[in-house]
């Protein structure tokens, strides 16, 4: 009968109308500022700088090598190398920027860092009146503890400090065995260490 | 009480005008219910603007407007606020005088329209004899500001929207206005307090003698909203204004304050034919048993012209709209018909009110519904298989 498919779309959207008053299928919105829905563990805006312990200038995982600014394919980081007052190399960036107005959030410097010193954070609210400054981060704001770390990417997190102390573990228990032979002869035995990073 | 209350508006009226001179008297008097419409479908314009982004997000399973004021009410201000403030913009190519004056000739008649109708007992501004004429008459003065908005812009989508509103607008002012007539075929006058008068009553099990609770009544009733829906511009009849493929029809080169007078006319005009819808077939501001008479006849009206607005919302919520063509078929082949037999049905109805023998009443009720049901169904039939109706069959991309 004529008019049948009217009464049957009307009885649909009342349907959706007095459900919306008490079935949460029917009323999915969030209400964002207020209430957020909980990121998934492997969400991933754009990178940050872990460091160990408390100091976050010191404590920096980083060690400048300046691979992820080259891997980089939209060019958004900008290191510097610090070196002492002789000139000499000191294994920690002076400068760190990145550029999250080029950033294209691709994990490409979190792939290719062989310290695990950078990695995905989940902030998103990065809107700022000064396009320029604003979207520049450098070392202060990019540094976060690795009990942030922790917070964001647990599994990630356990498993990259898990792989850590292993290779440590491992190196000091080499070192230790190397040390032993050469106990007799006057040589440093921190030479064979540091000459491999 | 109950009848202080009834007559408070009337009572109030009369003594404010009471304070002026005799000779100003019917000058204030007129003042006074010109002010009171204004003020009061001013503000239920506003309120409807609210209720329905509210109606319409809900159906969509949507929160709707929220941030402003409690529940989002004041909404309606922020909107009007910025609509005040935008930037007032006349295309240098538009004819400058009638591109101005059409904004406020689709306001203006709607509010003369107001003027006849009914809202409460004693409650109406002009006692018109040919009261619904007037109605009628006056309503189809907006389809000149229409037209003079499409012109007047010199804008091809204006141009091509107001055609679709003329095409649309006349073609939905016969079934409109015929199956208001069955209603005065019935009653025996034009005038909207009189038809008010003839549902007076009660019938079977106390419910009221509403035109509504007869068969013609019913389908006159729904054909009318139907009409009324596409006469107001309203999904799924708002092709006129068709956002997404003209682009707003006539209002494309409106903006700011001018804009706004527009949609205040169309839901104007969406009050004012609702409330003529009530008054024909709803029993106007009577109540519907005879054990709630007690309250305030006006807030009868009030109640039924929130309930239209709140199937015209759902009716917006739910159907899509419609193509030119099919709004045409759907004017000229089904409504005018239906509108036809809807009259048949009244006279029907009329011709046998004298009946008197036992069981004349569902005599009636059977030969009325059968007058009604048997062309629905043949016509619905006739339509559907010649494929006027139904979905459309392409002959050259298949």
């Amino acid at each position: 009968m004529f008019g049948a498919g009217l009464l049957k779309g009307l009885a649909e959207t009342a349907r959706n109308f007095v459900g919306s008053y008490h079935d949460p299928a029917r009323l999915p919105t969030v209400e964002y500022p207020e209430r957020r829905l909980e990121l998934p563990e492997n969400a991933r805006v754009f990178p940050f700088l872990v460091y160990d312990g408390a100091d976050p200038e010191r404590g920096l995982r980083c060690v400048a090598c300046k691979i992820c600014e080259k891997e980089c394919p939209p060019q958004c980081i900008y290191i510097v190398l610090e070196r002492d007052e002789r000139g000499k190399p000191q294994k920690h960036p002076r400068v760190f920027d990145l550029d999250i107005s080029v950033c294209m959030s691709c994990q490409i410097c979190v792939e290719v860092c062989p310290f695990d010193a950078i990695r995905m954070d989940t902030a998103f609210e990065w809107s700022t009146p000064d396009r320029f400054g604003g979207l520049l981060l450098h070392k202060t704001d990019l540094a976060k503890p690795n009990r942030y770390y922790h917070q964001i990417h647990p599994t990630e997190a356990a498993e990259t400090d898990a792989r850590l102390a292993a290779e440590q573990a491992k190196a000091e228990a080499k070192a230790k065995a190397q040390a032993k032979p050469k106990a007799a002869p006057p040589q440093p035995a921190a030479t064979p260490a540091a000459a491999t990073p | 009480m109950a009848q202080t209350l009834d007559q408070l508006l009337d009572l109030v009226q009369q003594r404010l005008v009471a304070l002026w001179p005799a000779p100003w008297q019917p000058w204030v008097a007129a003042f006074l219910g010109a002010a009171a419409i204004v003020a009061t479908f001013g503000g239920l314009f506003a309120l409807t603007t609210w209720l329905e982004r509210k109606g319409l997000a809900r159906i969509q399973n949507r929160l709707g407007p929220n941030r402003v004021g409690p529940y989002g009410l004041l909404q309606p201000i922020a909107d009007g606020l910025k609509m005040l403030t935008k930037e007032d913009i006349v295309p240098r190519a538009a004819d400058q005088w009638i591109h101005f004056l059409a904004p406020i000739l689709k306001v203006v008649p709607v509010l003369l329209a107001y003027s006849v109708i009914p809202f409460g007992r004693h409650l109406v501004a002009l006692d018109l004899e040919a009261g619904l004429l007037f109605f009628f008459a006056v309503g189809s003065a907006t389809e000149i500001a229409v037209f003079m908005a499409g012109w007047g812009s010199r804008n091809k989508y204006s141009l091509l929207g107001a055609m679709r509103a003329i095409a649309q607008l006349i073609s939905y002012e016969v079934p409109l206005v015929l199956s208001a007539v069955s209603v005065v075929l019935v009653a025996g006058t034009l005038s909207l307090p009189a038809i008010v008068d003839s549902q007076a009553g009660h019938g079977w099990a106390g419910l009221a003698n509403w035109h509504v609770f007869t068969p013609w009544g019913l389908a006159g009733f729904v054909l009318f909203m139907i009409a009324a829906t596409a006469k107001t511009n309203r999904s799924p009849f708002d092709l006129p204004e068709g956002e997404s493929e003209i682009i707003a029809g006539h209002m494309v080169e409106y903006s700011g304050f001018k804009y706004a007078l527009f949609y205040l006319g169309e839901y104007l005009s969406l009050f004012a034919i609702s409330g003529v819808g009530i008054t024909l077939f709803l029993g106007g501001w009577r109540a519907p048993v005879a054990w709630l008479d007690w309250v305030p006849s006006y807030l009868w009206f009030g109640a039924k012209l929130l309930g239209c607005i709140a199937v015209f919302i759902w009716l917006r919520g739910t159907m899509p709209r419609l193509r030119a063509d099919q709004l045409m078929n759907f004017a000229w082949k089904f409504m005018l018909p239906m509108s036809l037999v809807t009259l048949v049905a009244a006279a029907m109805w009329h011709a046998t009110a004298t009946w008197t023998f036992p069981g004349a009443g569902l005599w009636r009720w059977v030969l009325g519904a059968a007058l009604l049901l048997l062309p629905y169904r043949a016509l619905s039939r006739s339509l559907t298989q010649r494929g006027r109706l139904g979905p459309r069959r392409y002959r050259f991309a298949d």
